[in-house]
């Protein structure tokens, strides 16, 4: 383990003498600075507001009630362990006392915590935002091949893409109710209805993005595969997907910014379990820590956001061939 | 007799949004196996557009292409290009680059070893086997070049159509790969169709140098046949009265009145 940290701390030095010290511990000392201004502002700011529910949550108030929200998802996880335990227990004694005996294994049924919703609201961006690639990127590389389905399509994207996810959701909720009928759901309804009220928001930025990055390639580099006579497959992986992906990538994160906004709207809406659904339940509570919590969930719904893009950033940064360009 | 590769009366017309453009008109040219020619001609005067109707990249408007007997209608391996500026895939380093060309075109005729060696071989031929792990942005514009002609060679083409490959290199990397050309020119004598803006260049490397005339409607002007014994050493040229002669000659049909008449009439 200290190894590991001289280790870390030398290349850290290594790499810093690179680049200008005295430049980075600026940047450095300016984020600092950006951030005590804020939390102080926010303070002076936060004491002068009155609410029905109390005062405006200042930077205090917002940290007991992450302390206090992860300790409810400490004492709901201790509460499910106790009941899988007893229940394993009472099963055991009945079983030994007769082995023929049916068994019934029970669920727990808390409430979801903070961080149970947080992990849900993932669950569906991720699914949504899934779903959204898998038709975006193809139509995309589609349209930027062929200048006829580029004609056909582009109409659609460009009226489809400014609507707001609102709007969608009552088709939506409507749609999955009457197509999504089985005995034994996999998911629930709400589920699928909010992530595929994501996908539809954010289908468009990634389509509009790859069709430009397959139209532009290089087109020196078309007539080498002409010339070559690579087949139209061959064409596409080995020539216009290496050239397009910085726009792909740079469609993909539009896409998961817009979709990870969505979401929260659509949750709050829908009534699905997630983080929108905790902030509308906290805001219809209205105790006196009420918004100190919501405070809590838009910190933390900006914080997810920033992290999922640097997530994409990473994952573009390991994807594409060029790693010269500064990525942003 | 056919010749090897002929072009007859090829014209070419580009539709812009209002007009339509008439970049060559009744192109006439015959080609014998192993020639070495080089097109010259004043910027945009359409020698690319020559060397792309060959290529199969431009469709003629009026008038083809024969090559062996067969009219050409689409690009093909057999035509190898080399590109003005290298035109290499800049995710695939030098020796991924030759081999996608060539793994293409010896598809399920010679095996991976073979196609291996076929590959070191060609790039041996332009001197790059130290740098067959590099990518195109690591390594010098003259190098890039290398790896493009090596490209070119390594289709086995029946002829090989060069867009000025060596117009953005310094004199000395210049003079390197033209004698780098010959040589290989020399051991392999394969047939070559070569752009160029340099008079030396031209003189030095050819058999046939083809002067075109300005554009629009350009045609061409002169053939000059370049009858110095190979293989040629620049240094002796530069005091040879016959490669002075050549030099002259299309030095005078450049810049002197024949192109202006044709401007007039
Ligand atoms: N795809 C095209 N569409 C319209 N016009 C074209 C096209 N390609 C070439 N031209 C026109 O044809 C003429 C000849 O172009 P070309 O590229 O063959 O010239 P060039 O002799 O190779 O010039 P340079 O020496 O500068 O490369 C030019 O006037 C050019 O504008
Ligand atoms: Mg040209």
């Amino acid at each position: 383990m200290l190894r590991r940290t001289r280790v870390m701390t030398s290349e850290l030095l290594s790499r810093m003498s690179g680049v200008d010290m005295s430049a980075l511990l600026r940047s450095w000392t300016l984020t600092v600075f950006g951030i005590i201004a804020f939390v102080l502002l926010w303070e002076l700011g936060a004491s002068r507001i009155d609410t029905a529910l109390g005062k405006f949550p200042g930077p205090q108030q917002v940290w007991s009630q992450t302390q206090s929200l992860y300790d409810d998802h400490v004492r709901e996880q201790d509460r499910r362990r106790e009941f899988y335990a007893r229940q394993d227990q009472r099963n055991a004694e009945r079983l030994a006392a007769n082995p023929d005996v049916d068994i019934q294994v029970r669920d727990y049924t808390g409430r979801p915590t903070f961080l149970d919703q947080i992990k849900t609201s993932l669950i569906t961006v991720a699914f949504g935002f899934t779903l959204a690639m898998l038709v975006a990127i193809p139509l995309g590389i589609v349209c930027g091949l062929s200048n006829t389905m580029y004609s056909v399509v582009n109409p659609v994207v460009q009226v489809f893409k400014p609507v707001s996810p609102l709007a969608w959701l009552p088709l939506v909720t409507m749609v999955v109710s009457a197509l999504y009928v089985t005995e034994s759901p996999l998911v629930s309804k709400a589920f699928l209805t909010s992530a595929i009220t994501v996908a539809l928001c954010c289908l468009w930025p990634t389509v509009i993005n790859t069709t430009v990055g397959v139209a532009s390639v290089d087109k020196d580099l078309v007539n080498v595969s002409r010339v070559i006579q690579l087949p139209a497959l061959q064409h596409v992986r080995k020539i216009v997907l290496p050239s397009a992906i910085p726009m792909i990538f740079t469609g993909m994160r539009l896409s998961l910014a817009t979709g990870w906004m969505v979401l929260i709207a659509a949750e709050m809406l829908a009534q699905s379990p997630g983080l929108g659904k905790f902030i509308w339940d906290e805001f219809q509570n209205g105790s006196s820590d009420s918004l100190g919590r919501i405070m809590v969930a838009v910190l933390a719904i900006g914080l997810i956001g920033f992290l999922l893009d640097k997530l994409m950033l990473l994952l573009q940064r390991r994807m594409s061939w060029d790693k010269s360009t500064v990525l942003r | 007799m056919r010749s090897y590769l002929e072009l007859s009366n090829v014209s070419i017309e580009f539709t812009t949004k209002s007009s339509t453009f008439r970049a060559l008109d009744k192109v006439n040219l015959h080609v014998n196996k192993g020639e070495f020619i080089s097109l010259i001609g004043h910027s945009g005067c359409g020698k690319s557009t020559v060397l792309n109707i060959v290529a199969g990249l431009y469709q003629a408007t009026e008038g083809g292409v024969i090559l062996e007997g067969k009219e050409i209608n689409a690009p093909g391996p057999d035509r190898a290009v080399v590109f003005q500026n290298h035109a290499l895939l800049p995710w695939l380093t030098v020796y991924q680059n030759v081999e996608l060309a060539v793994a293409q075109v010896f598809k399920g005729k010679r095996s991976p070893a073979e196609i291996r060696d076929w590959i070191l071989h060609n790039l041996d031929l332009v001197h790059m086997t130290h740098a067959l792990d590099k990518y195109p942005h690591e390594i010098s514009g003259g190098m890039k070049q290398r790896v493009g002609i090596a490209r070119g060679l390594a289709m086995e083409p029946k002829v090989l159509l060069m867009d000025e490959p060596f117009g953005a290199l310094d004199a000395l990397t210049r003079a390197h790969l033209q004698d780098e050309v010959m040589r290989i020119h020399a051991s392999l004598n394969n047939t070559v169709i070569m752009i160029t803006h340099d008079v030396d260049e031209a003189v030095l490397l050819s058999d046939k140098i083809v002067m075109m005339t300005v554009g629009p409607n350009a045609r061409i002007g002169n053939i000059l046949d370049v009858k110095l014994p190979r293989p040629r050493d620049r240094l002796a040229m530069a005091n040879d009265t016959q490669y002075n002669h050549y030099r002259q000659e299309v030095l005078k049909f450049l810049y002197g009145g024949h192109n202006q008449q044709e401007l007039a009439a």
